[in-house]
């Protein structure tokens, strides 16, 4: 029994459907998950990345399709899927009537462990995620950092190998959000696989190694990060120019060389598309000879936020993309 | 390298379903360690309905509130108890619409632990809530011929009663959509069940309908062998039929509340 064996692909789905009243918000939905690293699933909301999460955490069944989790079904070997899990959901799935301590105590209980070794477990957890301060004070006084905080640990009590996140960072703060990617880069280090959901463009950029983008239901491309910036082409080349006046002149110069359009905006910054990287030289010496001073010079392949638009035809819901072209 | 997953195993057991669902039953118990306030209605409520029951109705139905004593203890107490086990859908249903639902429901443990986990910590309510009608009661005046013994025993029918009976509770818990329905429907059940019987009134005072109803109407089979475990201390046959109409609805109530909430929480 305690020799089952786990695929090496941590989660295969196909063709994964689910209907909430005439409402697809699964549909038809292929994904290939290697064990090892950080794989996101990009979306903007109701794109179906929670759904897609339930379905494979085994809380929702699919009502048609198939998804298997390191080799079990997640339907038929439901109790196994459970084993190689951990899930934290989009709203803290954590007990708030209790405090810190007796949640992970009563998960680790659940899990098998036994009073002593429940004990041990909660501490290590809580001192591992910094939690042990606030360990006995009730969950009502938590700020939305330490929930998630707790709702992780109470996920990784019994080390999970595959881990889902559903969007981890949502509402955090700057600082937060950025202890939380640590710890996520940790875990991955540690062995295990995570699997997150973001409509974060740039955090998806940050932590995963690959992406699948999710609209309505369906994944509309994947692949590591730079395969799907690739898909979009062109890198820009940003110049700052130290004095605003020879900013007119300095752009036509740059149009003569590239014989297209480039854009100024207010902040003295031109930023130009860029075919190939040998006009950079061009550019830099023609600024020079006509006495035209750079305070800063980049290069910026596109982002991924340039990526979705290209991808679904439409912008993500909660920032307005400039693609100047 | 990949974390090693020990022992796992392809099905929960009935060993381990027992385990988990006391595991449950200890968060029930450290959620009211938690919120006291929860308990603030099996505590007032046996003080203030047996109060005012007897006060109210003494007079007119046995001439005196201390001749009244002995019929109304037992039937306050299998409403107040009964009342408790309202409870245990309303809290169902909370949990189960709260995040910490899909915890247990993404955890390797048996799909019924949650459930009887919260029914078997709600036994507590019923211990408190017969302790003190029995406690109001003897403040009043009322001195069981059976003494301790009859009390003792009087005591484990009514929770085992409720017990069974919060099992009905727990139905409408996982089938209706929010708390207030929850209570809205065991509201509906409960007012007959303990008022159309002889918890309080006489059974031949009521009209034709209505007497039939309180005649097979478990609850009056319990409050009459709660009477006779208090005077005679004797197991009388309305003993065993108040078991029996327990058990039965024990059993319809859980087999179904079992299979709603599995299918809900697969």
């Amino acid at each position: 029994m305690n020799s089952l064996k786990l695929s090496a692909t941590a989660v295969q789905a196909q063709d994964l459907v689910k209907i909430f009243g005439d409402n697809y918000a699964v549909n038809g939905l292929d994904l290939v998950i290697p064990s090892g690293g950080i794989y996101g699933v990009l979306g903007p909301n109701g794109a179906g990345k929670t759904t897609t999460i339930q379905m494979l955490a085994t809380l929702l069944k699919p009502d048609r399709g198939s998804a298997k989790v390191f080799g079990f079904d997640v339907v038929k070997d439901s109790h196994i899927v459970r084993q190689l899990i951990g899930v934290t959901g989009q709203y803290a799935s954590v007990d708030e009537k209790l405090s810190a301590t007796e949640n992970l105590f009563i998960f680790s209980r659940l899990l098998g462990l036994s009073s002593r070794d429940a004990r041990r477990k909660t501490s290590e957890l809580l001192e591992e995620f910094g939690l042990t301060e606030a360990a006995k004070r009730p969950l009502a006084q938590y700020s939305g950092g330490m929930r998630r905080r707790l709702d992780l640990a109470a996920s990784l009590i019994n080390q999970p190998p595959l881990i889902f996140l559903d969007e981890p960072t949502t509402g955090l703060d700057p600082r937060t959000r950025n202890q939380m990617w640590n710890t996520i880069r940790r875990l991955v280090s540690e062995g295990s696989t995570v699997v997150l959901t973001t409509q974060y463009l740039d955090e998806a950029d940050q932590l995963a190694d690959r992406i699948a983008v999710i609209d309505r239901g369906k994944v509309i491309a994947e692949g590591t990060p730079a395969e799907l910036k690739a898909k979009v082409g062109t890198a820009s080349l940003e110049l700052v120019v130290a004095n605003p006046e020879s900013l007119p002149y300095a752009a036509y110069i740059i149009e003569q060389i590239l014989l297209t359009e480039v854009h100024v905006n207010v902040a003295n910054i031109i930023t130009a598309p860029l075919a190939n990287a040998e006009v950079i030289t061009d550019i830099l010496l023609a600024l020079r000879s006509d006495g035209i001073e750079l305070a800063g010079v980049s290069v910026k392949s596109p982002s991924l936020d340039e990526v979705f638009l290209t991808l679904t035809g439409h912008q993500t819901e909660q920032e307005t993309i400039t693609v100047e072209n | 390298m990949r974390p090693t997953v020990q022992q796992i195993t392809k099905s929960t057991t009935i060993a381990l379903t027992v385990r988990q669902s006391l595991i449950m039953a200890h968060r029930g118990l450290l959620r009211v360690r938690r919120t006291p306030e929860q308990l603030i209605d099996v505590t007032l409520q046996p003080i203030l309905f047996t109060l005012m029951f007897a006060y109210l109705f003494g007079g007119a139905i046995a001439g005196n509130v201390q001749a009244y004593l002995p019929l109304i203890i037992p039937g306050i107490l299998a409403q107040t108890v009964l009342t408790g086990s309202v409870a245990i859908g309303v809290n169902l249903r909370e949990d189960m619409n709260k995040g910490v639902f899909d915890r247990f429901r993404s955890l390797p443990i048996s799909r019924i632990a949650p459930l009887a986990g919260a029914l078997i910590a709600d036994a507590i309510r019923y211990v408190i809530i017969t302790v003190l009608t029995f406690s109001m009661g003897y403040i009043m005046g009322m001195r069981p011929h059976a003494g301790f013994m009859g009390v003792l025993e009087a005591s484990m029918l009514i929770i085992f009663f409720a017990w069974c009976v919060s099992w009905m509770f727990a139905f409408f818990g996982v089938i209706a959509k929010t708390p207030t329905g929850v209570q809205g429907i065991s509201m509906m059940i409960l007012f007959p069940l303990t008022f159309v019987s002889n918890a309080f009134v006489p059974v031949n005072t009521l009209p034709k309908a209505l007497k039939w109803f309180a005649n097979v109407n478990p609850v009056s089979h319990l409050v009459n062998a709660i009477r006779t475990l208090l005077e005679q201390g004797k197991t009388s046959s309305d003993f065993w039929l108040s078991l029996v109409g327990a058990v039965v609805i024990m059993a319809i109530f859980s087999v179904a509340t079992v299979r709603i909430y599995t299918r809900k929480a697969a």
